[in-house]
């Protein structure tokens, strides 16, 4: 029992758990308030959001503390909830506390009224999910593990399925919940080897226990299955796409820019604390699905034509290259190169807490973009950056920082992995150092596509001509969407400007993870980020940024002065046609189709093209997922198959029931006898 | 600081922006002699942004505020891209501020910019041309990256001034792997600077042109910005590639007075350079828009087998 004193000096793990208090308490109010429109958008949220500024004060303050453990007398008998508070566990606290601080704050003017659930519910489910997220970081057990993950899975569940009148949307939220299970069993057999026969689920325990290569490696290819369930690694990605677009913006952006994090966490958590043993071959097999994933991912996005659509095959794409990142630092690791692996992990983490901002950001656009017009499909957008100038410009930030261009957070987690993979000669394997540098230019042409996604993504929807009437009409967000924007701006522009500070708070985990870290090299040297030494590299964003605004003012500056600044508005030129409709601007599709043309093998397209002699000429194209036909369909009519041979057994007569407790009841005796 | 470094940045901003122009104007009056027809005066590109500069700007009614500043934001980049580049001397104050890959991030956000800002009006030719822009550059951007790499696996940095030194200093070799990647690289930048076999600078064939009709919509100043961005990003790509693969003649931190040396040095570099880009581009057909992915395909896997050879041989 802690004494009086202690029990009064609160650790940062008694917050963290307010925090997670705070927000169920949140949602039970919700439950109470079920229809109050006003009441939950105007104070509920908003103090959810206050509460997540809380966490992510708590979470930077906790990253350079020691580990704290407590235990909670909840669960079953002789069963409680192990907590543990580590560096590993703050940065994911950090991430959840940040993102959704500005997701929060945006839903808050978000929902609208007589859309699906009653709000006091979504409220509920938000705040649960919020919850149980923040409490997955911090199980150290796996029995409390599995419990939160499971819950989180549900509350997410029912927030895709928020307006679950519409047949697809239960489609997807089906298809969820069913590769979420499929993940939770792999991650639960990952834990039963991790414990060794020793009948203790504490992860304290996992932690002693050296398992042999054998078994060791089943344990790791469990736990990337698991959660790579979850975090939408190839070909378990088949979710993402579908369930992203279902589920309400805010909410995307939480399952975006958080959960799938989160899984990336039960992977850095397996793999590089739990246990002990690494083999190089798990970081190859890590990169490779990572970067195949990636291109998968980032091919995908630039033929979509629905906004979220497009951004769900987007994260696909980064976490493909968070996960080569993890793979590389495992490959080091495995080597015992701690510096590079710390640079490697390092560049992973950078690109997760930068993707988590940018691609909320991004969601929570596409939701100010939908309310204002109605609109998902890209094909029926257009010049929106007129009507809706504060969406534009912050989703201009998001999307410079997707498409990975300096002096964003995005190019910073390139440039380090780039860094990481540039300088890995040394290896002691002829085979990979020759891997290596292939799978760095796999990376510049992913990031290279992911600028043409963006172009795409931002041209077509708030550049160009509106391609409809009713868009003349549509109004820039309100005022709590704007602040809730506006705060993960921010965060985009602090990861891109300030790597230096940013690294700092990382550095306890790779410390702790791969036994070093950047953190002395970064500090002595100011402004410039330089991982390895100077001579080596270096990169400055801050004055980077600077130099292009100094050259703009100056040139701006100077034209005016010497020449003028006169200016006539005018119908566009275009070559003198003076017929121009909307309808003469490149459609999403067009934008996509060299892609789709060089890329041809990666889809399954059907075209319908109308001949000469239509009467109502007609054109239609579909992309498709070719997985889906090669694997899960299949898989799925094999399913089908086993249960209908089994179905056999069903005859619905008492007397066959009753026979078959007989036979069962004869074969146990015998077994039994023997 | 020192003030003899401040000193090469700045002579080093005004080398770029004032020869620039020439350098444009040199390999258009080549074009034109080796195609026998009548050539432009070498400075026709000062007097073009002269008269741009003089002109009334005439803008689309719908055109948004990114429209008006994307030519100096893109000229912007250019100049900080000439800025970062070891051109005269590799003592350059701004240099560690961003290395080769930054480099080729400055080009993709200029990229990204024009691109954008040509969809802004939404005319059929701007989007065609923005669509076409990203198809050369998602390719071209990797390739260019990997032909750096080939030189940092060398010199073991991706800094560029610590590349030119560090390869100035190097016993006169030949590395297998630079040849892969100037092969590579000359590709590239035929590709990146709108030159013929990639698109044609000189034509207004609304079926051939990338980035005219990128430019289509702009008038007066802004297209004088964007014209000189242009030069300036074919100097930066010059002297990017004799910095990788002629690296002789720059001058280093510790010798001023070579900076005298220097400058007649990088004229002559660059006058052959843009002979030979006036001869390639003569030479050659204007490829079919499908058949540039497989240009640049080729680009890139040529440097990235260069890549592979330095590993082979245990290069850096």
């Amino acid at each position: 029992m802690p004494s009086l004193t202690q029990a009064t000096t609160w650790v940062h793990l008694d917050w963290v758990l307010l925090v997670i208090a705070m927000w169920l308490l949140i949602g039970l109010i919700g439950i109470v308030a079920l229809r109050r429109f006003r009441f939950v958008a105007v104070v509920l949220f908003p103090t959810g959001a206050f509460v997540s500024l809380v966490l992510l004060g708590v979470a930077l303050s906790a990253a350079f503390a020691e580990p704290e453990v407590a235990v909670l007398p909840l669960g079953l008998p002789q069963l409680p909830f192990h907590l543990r508070l580590d560096s590993l566990s703050a940065f994911f606290l950090m991430l959840i506390g940040g993102v959704s601080a500005g997701v929060s704050t945006f839903a808050a003017g978000y929902f609208r009224q007589g859309e699906g659930t009653p709000p006091g519910l979504i409220c509920l489910e938000y705040h649960v999910f919020l919850a149980s997220i923040a409490m997955v970081v911090i199980a150290d057990d796996a029995y409390m593990f599995m419990v939160v993950w499971e819950t989180m899975a549900f509350s997410s569940f029912f927030l895709v399925m928020a307006n679950h009148r519409i047949p697809e949307i239960r489609q997807a939220g089906y298809l969820y919940m069913l590769v979420a299970h499929i993940g939770a069993l792999g991650i639960l057999m990952c834990f039963g080897l991790l414990q060794a026969n020793t009948g203790d689920y504490t992860f304290a325990n996992m932690r002693q226990q050296h398992l042999t290569p054998f078994w060791g490696s089943i344990a790791f290819v469990l736990s990337v299955f698991g959660f790579g369930a979850k975090a939408g690694l190839l070909p378990l990605h088949i979710w993402l796409p579908e369930a992203h677009p279902a589920a309400p913006s805010p909410f995307s952006a939480l399952m975006s820019g958080v959960m799938l994090k989160i899984a990336l966490y039960g992977i850095l958590r397996v793999s590089f604390d739990l246990m002990q043993t690494r083999i190089w071959w798990w970081g190859v097999l890590l990169m490779a699905i990572g970067l195949a994933t990636a291109l998968f991912g980032v091919v995908f996005s630039t033929v979509q034509v629905e906004m979220k659509r497009l951004l769900a095959y987007s994260s696909i794409e980064n976490i493909g290259l968070i996960c080569a990142g993890i793979g590389l630092s495992l490959l080091f690791s495995s080597y015992g190169m701690k510096s590079l692996s710390a640079l490697a992990l390092t560049a992973a983490m950078y690109h997760m807490i930068s993707h988590a901002f940018f691609k909320s950001l991004l969601f929570c656009s596409t939701g100010a973009v939908m309310h204002a017009t109605g609109e998902r499909s890209l094909g029926k957008l257009g010049g929106l950056i007129r009507n809706m100038p504060w969406v534009a410009w912050s989703t201009l930030v998001g999307a410079l920082a997707c498409a990975g261009l300096p002096p964003f957070g995005g190019f910073v987690a390139e440039w380090l992995l780039l860094q990481s993979f540039l300088f890995t000669t040394g290896l002691p394997s002829s085979f990979l150092d020759m891997l290596v540098p292939v799978m760095a230019a796999l990376i510049a042409l992913i990031a290279a596509l992911s600028g043409y996604t963006m172009v795409k993504y931002f041209g077509v929807i708030f550049l160009g001509q509106q391609r409809e009437e009713k868009l003349a009409k549509a109004h820039d967000a309100g005022l709590w969407e704007r602040l809730g924007m506006v705060w993960l701006v921010t965060g985009c522009l602090v990861l891109g400007l300030f790597p230096n500070q940013v690294i700092a708070f990382m550095d306890p985990v790779t410390q702790k993870l791969v036994g070093a870290g950047l953190a002395h090299t970064v500090a002595d040297s100011g402004w410039l980020l330089v991982p390895v030494s100077i001579e080596r590299a270096s990169y400055a964003p801050a004055i980077f940024l600077l130099g292009i605004l100094i050259s703009f003012g100056f040139v701006f500056l100077l034209v005016r002065k010497l020449y003028h600044g006169r200016l006539r508005r005018v119908p566009p030129w275009d070559c003198g046609y003076p017929w121009q409709t909307p309808r003469m601007q490149d459609t999403a599709e067009g934008f996509g189709q060299p892609i789709r043309q060089i890329f041809d093998p990666f889809f399954r397209i059907r075209r319908h093209l109308p001949t000469a002699f239509d009467e109502n000429p007609s054109y239609k194209i579909t992309v498709e997922d070719p997985l889906w036909y090669w694997l899960y369909l299949p898989l799925a009519s094999l399913v089908e198959r086993i249960s209908r041979i089994i179905g056999r057994l069903q005859q619905g007569r008492i007397a066959v029931y009753l026979m078959y407790s007989f036979v069962t009841l004869i074969v146990v005796l015998l077994a039994v006898n023997r | 600081m020192n003030w003899l470094g401040a000193f090469s940045q700045l002579l080093a901003l005004l080398t770029a922006l004032v020869l620039a122009p020439l350098l444009t104007g040199w390999v258009n009056q080549w074009r034109a002699r080796l195609q026998n027809k009548s050539a432009p005066g070498l400075l026709q590109p000062y007097r073009m942004l002269h008269k741009l500069f003089h002109k009334d700007s005439v803008m689309a009614e719908h055109a948004s505020p990114l429209y008006r500043t994307a030519p100096y934001l893109i000229f912007g980049c250019m100049l900080l891209a000439s800025a970062i580049v070891p051109t005269l001397s590799t003592d350059l104050p701004l240099s560690p501020a961003a290395d080769g890959i930054a480099l080729v991030g400055l080009f993709a956000l200029a990229r990204v910019f024009i691109s954008l800002a040509a969809m802004d009006v939404g005319t059929a030719f701007g989007t065609l041309g923005a669509r076409r822009e990203m198809l050369v550059g998602f390719l071209a951007e990797p390739a260019l990256l990997m032909v750096l790499f080939c030189a940092s696996m060398i010199t073991r940095s991706t800094s560029l001034t610590e590349i030119v030194e560090t390869l100035a200093r190097r016993e006169l070799a030949i590395y297998p792997s630079l040849l892969l990647a100037g092969v590579a690289f000359t590709m590239v930048s035929l590709a990146e600077n709108a030159r013929v076999p990639v698109d044609n600078p000189d034509t207004h064939l609304e079926l051939t042109m990338i980035h005219e009709s990128l430019i289509l919509e702009y008038s007066a100043r802004h297209l004088a910005l964007l014209e000189w961005a242009a030069s300036l990003k074919l100097f930066v790509y010059s002297c990017v590639g004799l910095a990788i693969f002629f690296p002789w003649g720059v001058a280093e931190a510790h010798a001023p007075l070579a900076l005298l040396l220097a400058l007649p040095v990088l004229v002559f570099k660059l006058a052959v350079g843009g002979f030979l880009m006036a001869v390639i581009e003569t030479v050659s057909a204007k490829m079919r828009i499908f058949r540039v992915p497989e240009f640049l395909g080729t680009a890139f896997l040529m440097a990235v087998i260069g890549l592979l050879v330095n590993v082979l041989l245990g290069v850096g």
